[in-house]
């Protein structure tokens, strides 16, 4: 998996109550005294002390080096406190944020790429919140990455359905309809907790509140499925649509690294992804035009594969048997989800299913039961990572 | 009739509230849970706090004395390793144990990690044990080449005929095991159904269930005989649970060629649709010929009262009683247990409603197959129902202990 650093690069620290963002004031420095010096270069990062009294801190970054860099303040697992981009050889900048009592990271990219050179600090003073597992912050640092990929991945095929709309190739858009939506479905419990991503791109008909109306307030996927498969026709509302929803994956994928992530939200995250499939894939209803049901099912399933294989160590040590359990499960509702696929699997990261109106009562039983296999033994995987 | 909330529900009062009976007028109100206490199975006497015992010779649920309410559910067995199957079986053991004696499953509702989801669903918190009886059954599905017990199969399992006029849905019908909850209380009895299904999630999938919401028939003699939906007495001469003669006769199993079943039973299962809007446009004259019967009383024709033995030659040839009677059938004698159902409407503005026959029997051969012939061939009461439904399954003897286990002699 290539970990990339462009949603990084555009990130932001807005969502995060406890950081106070950028200062605005890339070359003053503060006062030499209370401020933390980092000095980057194209080897090393290199920090004046590796602690500092928790509450307002500053970085003073100076640039040694011969390529533009980048200066991270991070949380254990990766989650973006504060950043610097840009900063250009032999300039300075600072940054600034207010940080609570615990462990972080400094990171250095130079060349604007990679993980980054890291130096770990500490803030002290009370309420330090007890540290999580070394294997614990690997897991979110991976799901992360995991995360910020799959945001990445969707932005040029949702570009490319977009602009099939675009174009008015009602054909075309409909191809590269259920691909687009593949990041978006492999991750969604974290675009929901943002809380106002999810209604804009993914909602359906039904999801409307009393008072909106469709024909305005309507926007995201489903709406344009709609026009595709039910009407079979593109208007220049759906034009519109096809901009606004890209707009709002690229918000998306701004956020995505700010999101916070724990053991437990990943486990629940898994669990959810579950409940999604039982609720709206199972049951036809979220692809209710496009019939395309399978390929999001399949897209949960995978996201909540990924989740669990990353607590997997973790849970585990705790709860061997409910490991066992669900390694079981999952492989036998992938097989029996397999049957259903029509691609040859050749494409790396995509795939096609049955239409999911040709999957009889009796077949999308057998998928129903397989479901509740699986979620209910996934149910207690939050229980195993949080002991 | 105000509501009071679940904690201090009596039996009786919630029997007459419970999920639209008393309000459909269907004169399945009648059936109350007056005959609550009034009579000791050979499981003993149900004690004052509405526990029936669980352990046993034979399972609580067949000479129990009838409860109010039924949740039958029936599952296809998912998983195709044999120990995981028996795994289950204690698991739910160990469930029905806990949940027959009005606890609650595993360790409980509430006070758990926060992280996790409760062991019980919590919906039957605070109320009584309300006489629930769990009884589990395997189907003769069970006995093929999944689990090594095709050798096990008691012959007396042969698949049910097929009868003239039966229009079996498949999706309500067989099912590798059943688990039949009855309790006077309709949460108590769809909770133990819903635990004992989480439980087997991965292991077992639900096939069908039912709920039926007023019984049928009694196995307590000295109580009123419940009215069916077509507001008649049937099941008059059904078997009593404290008569140990006839139960030995009719309803245990003696084993056979399964040695694992005896002191088992046989159940039928049959969803019987009844076509209430046609019934009730028939004159009172026609409706107690069908049955053969006073409507007021329930007594057989040329008779005054409900358990005076009928005079079959008086009855019309094709009336409901004298094809079903044990002298009509070479003393072919079965215990029912069945409920009346309302599964909401058909969209054709009719209910959807009817009996759930349910009936123990020592052998089907014997028991239900001739009777229904019978009663399939000829009877007057065909014009207004059908048989919608159908699943037979090998009822295993008794829990004997905390040890034990559903299904024991038969794994083992």
């Amino acid at each position: 998996m290539s970990v990339s650093t462009r949603p990084l690069l555009l990130g932001a620290g807005t969502a995060l109550a406890a950081v106070v963002a950028l200062s605005g004031c890339t070359q003053k420095a503060a006062s030499e005294d209370d401020a933390l010096r980092v000095t980057a270069t194209d080897s090393a990062c290199e920090v004046s002390a590796k602690d500092f009294p928790a509450g307002h801190v500053t970085l003073n970054v100076e640039n040694k080096g011969s390529k533009v860099t980048e200066v991270y303040l991070l949380f254990p697992d990766d989650r973006i406190v504060a950043e610097r981009e840009n900063i250009g050889p032999g300039t300075k900048a600072s940054l600034v944020a207010e940080v609570k009592a615990g462990d972080y990271q400094i990171a250095c990219k130079p060349g604007m790429k990679g993980d980054g050179i890291r130096q770990k600090v500490e803030a002290t003073g009370k309420g330090k919140a007890p540290a999580r597992s070394a294997e614990a912050d690997a897991a979110v640092a991976s799901f992360r990455s995991y995360v910020l990929a799959q945001a990445e991945q969707t932005l040029p095929r949702a570009q490319a359905f977009a602009d099939a709309v675009k174009a008015g190739d009602v054909e075309k858009a409909k191809e590269l309809y259920a691909p687009s939506r593949i990041g978006w479905e492999r991750t969604e419990p974290v675009a929901e907790s943002f809380g106002d991503i999810d209604p804009k791109v993914d909602v359906r008909e039904d999801g409307l509140e009393e008072g909106q109306d469709p024909a305005k307030d309507w926007t995201g996927w489903h709406r344009l499925e709609k026009a595709l498969w039910d009407e079979g026709k593109i208007g220049d509302r759906e034009k519109e649509l096809a901009d606004q929803l890209m707009k709002d994956l690229e918000d998306w994928v701004q956020r995505v690294g700010t999101a916070e992530i724990t053991p437990t939200s990943m486990a629940n995250g898994a669990k959810e992804l579950l409940d999604e499939v039982a609720t709206g894939k199972v049951t036809g209803e979220e692809e209710r035009y496009s019939h395309t049901d399978l390929v999001d099912f399949k897209a949960n399933l995978e996201g909540a594969a990924k989740s669990y294989e990353l607590l997997k160590p973790v849970a585990g040590k705790n709860d061997p048997e409910l490991v066992k359990t669900l390694d079981e499960r999952f492989a036998a509702l992938t097989e029996l989800l397999d049957e259903y696929r029509t691609d040859k699997g050749e494409e790396p990261d995509s795939y096609t299913y049955v239409s999911y109106d040709k999957v009889g009562k009796a077949d999308r039983k057998e998928l129903s039961d397989g479901v509740n296999a699986l979620a209910e033994p996934l149910s207690k995987l939050s229980a195993a990572v949080a002991k | 009739m105000s509501e009071k909330p679940h904690g201090d529900a009596a039996p009786s009062r919630r029997a007459v509230l419970g999920w639209g009976g008393a309000g459909l007028a269907l004169g399945a109100a009648a059936v109350g849970g007056t005959v609550a206490v009034a009579g000791a199975g050979e499981d003993g006497p149900s004690s004052s706090d509405g526990v029936v015992p669980f352990h046993g010779r034979h399972q609580a649920g067949i000479a129990t004395p009838v409860q109010d309410r039924l949740h039958f559910a029936a599952f296809d067995v998912r998983t195709k390793d044999r120990a995981e199957l028996v795994r289950m079986l204690k698991e739910w053991t160990r469930a029905a144990e806990r949940m027959t004696a009005g606890r609650a499953v595993g360790e409980g509702a509430y006070g758990g990690i926060p992280e996790a989801p409760p062991d019980d669903t919590g919906e039957a918190l605070g109320l009584p044990a309300s006489r629930l009886t769990l009884t589990i059954g395997f189907g003769p599905s069970l006995f093929d080449d999944r689990f090594g017990l095709a050798g096990r199969r008691p012959d007396a399992l042969e698949d049910l005929p097929k009868f003239p006029g039966d229009n079996l849905d498949p999706a309500r019908s067989g099912g590798d095991l059943c688990v039949q909850a009855c309790a006077d209380d309709p949460q108590v009895a769809v909770h133990a159904i819903r635990n004992l299904t989480r439980i087997g999630f991965g292991t077992v999938a639900i096939r069908w269930s039912q709920l039926g919401f007023g019984k049928t028939s009694s196995t307590t003699p000295e109580a009123q005989t419940p009215r069916n939906l077509f507001g008649f007495k049937d099941g008059t001469r059904n078997i009593s649970g404290t008569d140990t003669a006839s139960l030995d006769q009719h309803v245990w199993a003696g084993g056979g060629n399964a040695g694992w079943m005896a002191g088992g039973s046989y159940l039928v299962a049959r969803r019987i649709r009844m076509n209430v809007e046609t019934w009730d446009r028939t004159s009172l004259q026609e409706q107690e010929d069908v049955f053969g019967r006073d409507k007021r009383r329930g007594a057989a024709v040329g008779r005054s009262g409900e358990h005076d033995e009928p005079f079959l030659k008086a009855m019309k040839p094709d009336s409901h009683v004298r094809l079903a009677h044990p002298d009509s059938n070479g003393g072919a004698a079965m215990l029912r247990r069945g409920y009346s159902f309302t599964d909401g409407t058909d969209g054709l503005g009719r209910l959807d409603a009817g009996l759930f026959f349910l009936a123990y029997q020592s052998d089907p051969r014997t028991g239900f197959v001739p009777v229904q012939r019978a009663l399939a061939r000829s009877d007057a009461l065909n014009e207004y129902i059908q048989h919608v439904g159908s699943a037979l399954f090998a009822v295993p003897p008794g829990v004997r202990d905390e040890d034990d286990w559903w299904g024991r002699a038969l794994f083992t």
